[in-house]
């Protein structure tokens, strides 16, 4: 167990049980903070036990968890990553947030809280160092989040507070949880787990600190890394993510032909100049926000105190369908926040929609299906359990543009084959933040790569994921990878903890964490078939232009590299874990796998 | 893979980094490639796949350095074990950047080497009296090329940037000066010619791009960049068109990012991380000389000069990449150049040289317009094209590397 004399960690885990009312301090053994780290790694462990219960069943975990570096001076390391169990595809679920909820979590000095059971009422959950209160929320119940936050600020102006909105409690599958008004827990349903279990919201704030076992150090880790930021086009030059917003990739995805038009039928939408970061900026006069902890503040806010599209909302609702009015964007960002829906499955969902009906969408009309899809009622209603399922249940599940059954973001995977393939290796499916490929296929760091190429993109995103996954567990942001790379953060990690740490080391930390996803999804039942991109990818061209063919992924060469993957990751071929990979990593072999 | 792997081992020995066949890359998918045929005999093809084995890698490269270089690595890696730092400290821009430190390990071993590299992008190794580096990539061989070069430039400006000082501190000892003599002999004489550039002022896209590749390429060779880095850039109405981040100058291609000055695209998010400094530098222009070329190198020597400094109390020591404000300059009297040296680190942060540069490099005047950045490298300015630039590029690295020298001789034998 962790004593007093710990750095970094408090090791304290927070478990309540909102069926009984029941609180429990969790002490783990030192063991799992070394060999998880915190954040995801932290998460998948506490979850791993009861990782194929339904999320319907109120036994499944929602885990918020957070790093060791959560609460220092590290960089970016304000996030608090939640994971359970996907209602919407099955698999694991994670996602990093942002705000203020992690720095609050560390400060009221919980590594982790554990969320179990079934309330018999909408309930909130608050935490102020550490008392812990469950509260009746039944006169928020119906509530939009902007309505939750604003009541919820009168009695608590200070912390953090993640909320749900009617998606969560009305069964959408890909509900979020919003933190902080502007920041989301946003895929893979886990505001629709938090609904099954009639939590509301959770209310954090500490007032406690970090202990740090050597400040000087960390001071030059963090110069390190703000000096390498600072040299970052990307984070910090004049297109870039400080000043314009995650959106500034807009207009990259435009030239480089890779722009997700017309449910991935295309991939140039005409008309994208004038739907660009610029525009917004133009028209909305944004001031910048960011993440506690964080110097990019990447976050835009308009004038009118609604949040700026993030790049996938942005694009998914323009190009995707067929929309060229920035107004709509705006509004549809903003009803998803309120209701509580992640923008990309909603985007993306609406685009299959649109296609399979051939239904021209309105801007009137996309309101009323967001509305339908986050209220349970009316039109929109339908498409309230994502793409995948309605596409099946309409007969035309190929035109699902998911990977498990999760949306596929921004980013056409006919312009950046690493893309392809981490889409398809993805735990959570449809993700481009596992292995980030988009990092040299198009911004070309740490060295460009050959975006139209397989060739060494099987090691190379294996090696993304496992980085990623250790980012996710320190915790920081991975936009910062831009530019920093974990032998910057594993000098921070020493500093913070005491624990000598190479970024080896670290990324071995992340193997262990991606692995043990695929062995709670392997006993889901997910295997190399899911492992796969929709047929059209494999089918029809892209939208070429001059110099610049844009032909469909090669099918053969993007199944030998997702073989030659299966070896280096240590799957089999049909890409299920093996005992002597999870022995070599120290992960228990599951008994539901049998003895492979 | 296994173009890449021989086209940066090929590249390394024609910019006599390392002798032909000194160099060996490797690259791994799931399974092992060479740049050149290896023997299953040859000793550095079991270190390789041992270290291989041992990390969570895609590329790696075994070299051992040549000529001058060397020389530096060697001397600089035998003092950094004699004193227990086993560390090589530059103070260039780019190391302080992008490399941090250089750690320095005494044997071939894989585990050694494994345990400098789980540390650092690269390592210098000192075996039997002969420096050699090892250097890892996670995406690509040209990681492995960049760290390689990258520490042979730290080493070279480092090891000369350190014998002035040493001068100036009174504290030279017989065995350094005998190194240095040895050092310096093995510097090869700079090129005098001068490329045949494309005469401008250019007045559309694709003729100011075939300027800026040639210019780019010609940068390359005559060996006025470390690795292949620097940047160009050049205005063509109310667009720059500007090298992206990370590209070869030598082999600029497409590698070029229109980006409009009102801001109204995002297009050029993968520009050089200086585009701030080149936009700031043109604004200015606009109004004043009208200058439309601005080309970026890591001359050696001018990196060197502008490491040196008499002022061996002065209280911003350590500082001085960020903090220096004492007016400083390169001079040469004999034709009225005054090149100004500036502190800024890369980019747009507090320190930016986007907050330096601009107003020292507009603040100049006549043939040759530069500046040079403290520990980092010199811009200059062409009026219509790259041919001035270019000359100005060369002719600052002349004089600052005969300065240098008469420097070295001005303090004599201390």
């Amino acid at each position: 167990m962790i004593g007093q004399d710990f750095f970094g960690w408090t090791g304290k885990v927070l478990r309540v049980d909102l069926g009984t009312g029941a609180q429990d301090v969790l002490r783990l053994p030192e063991a799992v903070y070394r060999d998880y780290l915190g954040g995801k790694g932290l998460g998948g462990y506490l979850l791993r036990d009861f990782a194929t219960l339904s999320p319907d069943d109120p036994a499944l975990p929602l885990i918020l968890a957070v790093g060791p570096l959560n609460a220092t001076i590290a960089p970016t390391s304000g996030r608090c990553h939640l994971t359970t169990r996907s209602p919407l595809t099955g698999a694991v679920a994670d996602s990093s947030a942002g705000g203020r909820l992690g720095t609050e979590l560390a400060r009221a000095g919980w590594d982790a809280v554990v969320i179990v059971g079934r309330a018999e009422r909408p309930t909130g959950l608050e935490i102020d160092n550490d008392t812990v209160r469950l509260v009746d929320a039944s006169a928020l119940q119906g509530c939009d989040t902007h309505e939750v936050f604003a009541r919820l600020r009168l009695r608590r102006p200070k912390g953090s507070i993640a909320a749900t909105g009617p998606a969560a409690d009305t069964g959408c599958l890909f509900a979020s949880l919003i933190v902080d008004t502007h920041h989301a827990a946003g895929r893979c349903g886990l505001g629709r787990v938090a609904g099954l279990k009639n939590l509301k919201y959770l209310a954090v704030h500490g007032t406690g600190r970090r202990k740090v076992a050597d400040l000087p150090t960390l001071k030059v880790a963090r110069e390190d890394i703000l000096r390498l930021t600072a040299a970052s086009p990307a984070l910090m030059g004049q297109h870039g993510f400080s000043c314009f917003g995650t959106g500034s990739i807009f207009d990259l995805m435009d030239s480089r032909r890779m722009m997700p038009t017309d449910n991935f039928a295309r991939t140039r939408f005409p008309g994208a100049e004038n739907l660009n970061a610029h525009a917004y900026k133009q028209r909305y006069q944004p001031r910048r926000h960011g993440c506690q902890g964080c110097h990019v503040l990447c976050k835009k806010i308009a004038a009118d105190g609604r949040s700026l599209p993030e790049f996938e909302t942005m694009s998914h609702f323009t190009a995707l369908i067929g929309n060229t009015d920035l107004e709509l964007v705006m509004q549809a960002g903003d009803l998803c926040g309120r209701l509580g829906l992640d923008t990309i499955s909603a985007g993306s969902t609406l685009a299959c929609y649109r296609e399979i009906s051939g239904e021209e969408l309105s801007g009137a009309r996309v309101l009323e299906l967001l509305t339908g899809m986050g209220t349970g009622t009316g039109p929109g209603a339908e498409l309230a359990n994502g793409s995948a399922k309605y596409a099946a249940a309409q007969g035309r599940p190929e035109l699902s543009m998911s990977v498990k059954g999760l949306e596929l973001p921004a980013y056409d995977p006919r312009g950046a084959y690493g893309m392809a393939l981490a889409y398809a290796t993805s735990t959570r499916g449809g993700c481009h933040l596992r292995a980030y490929p988009i990092s040299h296929e198009i911004l070309r760091k740490p060295v460009a790569t050959d975006r139209f190429s397989f060739s060494g993109k099987a090691r190379i995103v294996k090696i993304a994921e496992d980085a990623n996954a250790c980012v996710d567990s320190l915790i920081a942001c991975k936009f910062l990878f831009f530019a920093a790379s974990l032998e910057e953060y594993a000098r921070a990690f020493s500093a913070v903890t005491g624990v000598a740490a190479t970024a080896h080391d670290l990324l071995l930390v992340g193997e262990r964490v991606d692995y043990q996803e695929r062995l709670m999804n392997a006993r889901n039942g997910f295997a190399a078939r899911h492992d796969d991109l929709p047929p059209r990818f494999f089918a029809e061209e892209g939208t070429s232009g001059p110099n610049l063919p844009i032909p469909p992924v090669p099918r053969e060469d993007f199944l030998a590299c997702r073989a030659a993957y299966y070896r280096i990751r240590g799957l089999t071929p049909d890409g299920l874990p093996t005992r002597e990979t999870a022995e070599r990593l120290g992960l228990p072999w599951p008994a539901s796998l049998g003895g492979a | 893979m296994i173009t890449l792997l021989a086209k940066y081992a090929a590249k390394l020995t024609a910019t006599g980094l390392c002798a032909p066949g000194d160099v060996l890359l490797a690259a791994l998918d799931d399974e092992l490639g060479w740049s050149q045929v290896v023997e299953s005999s040859d000793p550095r093809r079991g270190l390789m796949e041992e270290i291989f084995a041992g990390m969570s890698i895609s590329a790696l490269l075994l070299a051992r350095p040549a000529g001058v270089y060397q020389a530096v690595m060697a001397e600089l890696a035998r003092q950094a074990l004699a004193d227990g730092s086993r560390s090589i400290t530059p103070g260039d821009c780019e190391t302080r950047t992008f490399l941090h430190d250089l750690p320095v390990v005494d044997s071939l071993h894989a585990v050694v080497i494994i345990q400098a590299l789980r540390q650092r992008k690269g390592c210098v190794i000192l075996h039997e009296g002969e420096a050699f580096v090892a250097a890892f990539g996670s995406v690509s061989p040209e990681q492995a090329y960049v760290t390689f070069s990258s520490m042979c430039f730290a080493s070279f400006v480092a090891y000369f940037a350190d014998h002035l000082r040493t001068l100036r501190a009174g504290a030279m000892t017989d065995q350094r000066r005998a190194a240095f003599a040895r050092s310096t002999a093995l510097l090869q004489d700079d090129r005098s010619d001068r490329p045949d550039l494309l005469p401008g002022p250019f007045e559309d896209e694709d003729a100011a791009r075939e300027a800026m590749i040639q210019a780019g390429r010609s940068t390359v060779e005559y060996g006025l960049v470390d690795s292949y880095f620097g940047n160009i850039s050049y205005r063509l109405g109310d667009t720059i068109l500007i090298s992206q981040t990370g590209s070869s100058l030598d082999e600029l291609g497409a590698c070029i990012d229109p980006c409009r000055m009102d801001g109204s695209s995002c297009a050029g998010l993968t520009a050089s991380s200086e585009y701030s400094a080149h936009k700031a530098v043109y604004e200015a222009e606009l109004a004043q000389n009208g200058a439309r070329a601005i080309l970026h190198g890591h001359p050696r020597f001018s990196v060197i000069l502008s490491l040196d400094c008499p002022r061996l109390d002065c209280p911003k020591l350590g500082e001085c990449h960020r903090a220096c404000d004492t007016a400083r300059a390169v001079v040469d009297a004999t034709c009225g150049m005054a090149v100004p040296i500036v502190p800024g680190e890369v980019g747009t942060g507090p320190f930016g040289l986007c907050n330096t540069l601009p107003q020292a490099l507009t603040g100049t005047s006549g043939e040759k317009r530069g500046a040079i950045v403290y520990g980092h490298g010199l811009f200059t300015l062409g009026a219509v094209d790259f041919r001035d630039a270019f000359a100005s590029l060369m002719d600052v690295e002349h004089f600052c590397r005969a300065e240098y020298f008469r420097r070295v001789g001005e303090l004599g034998p201390r």
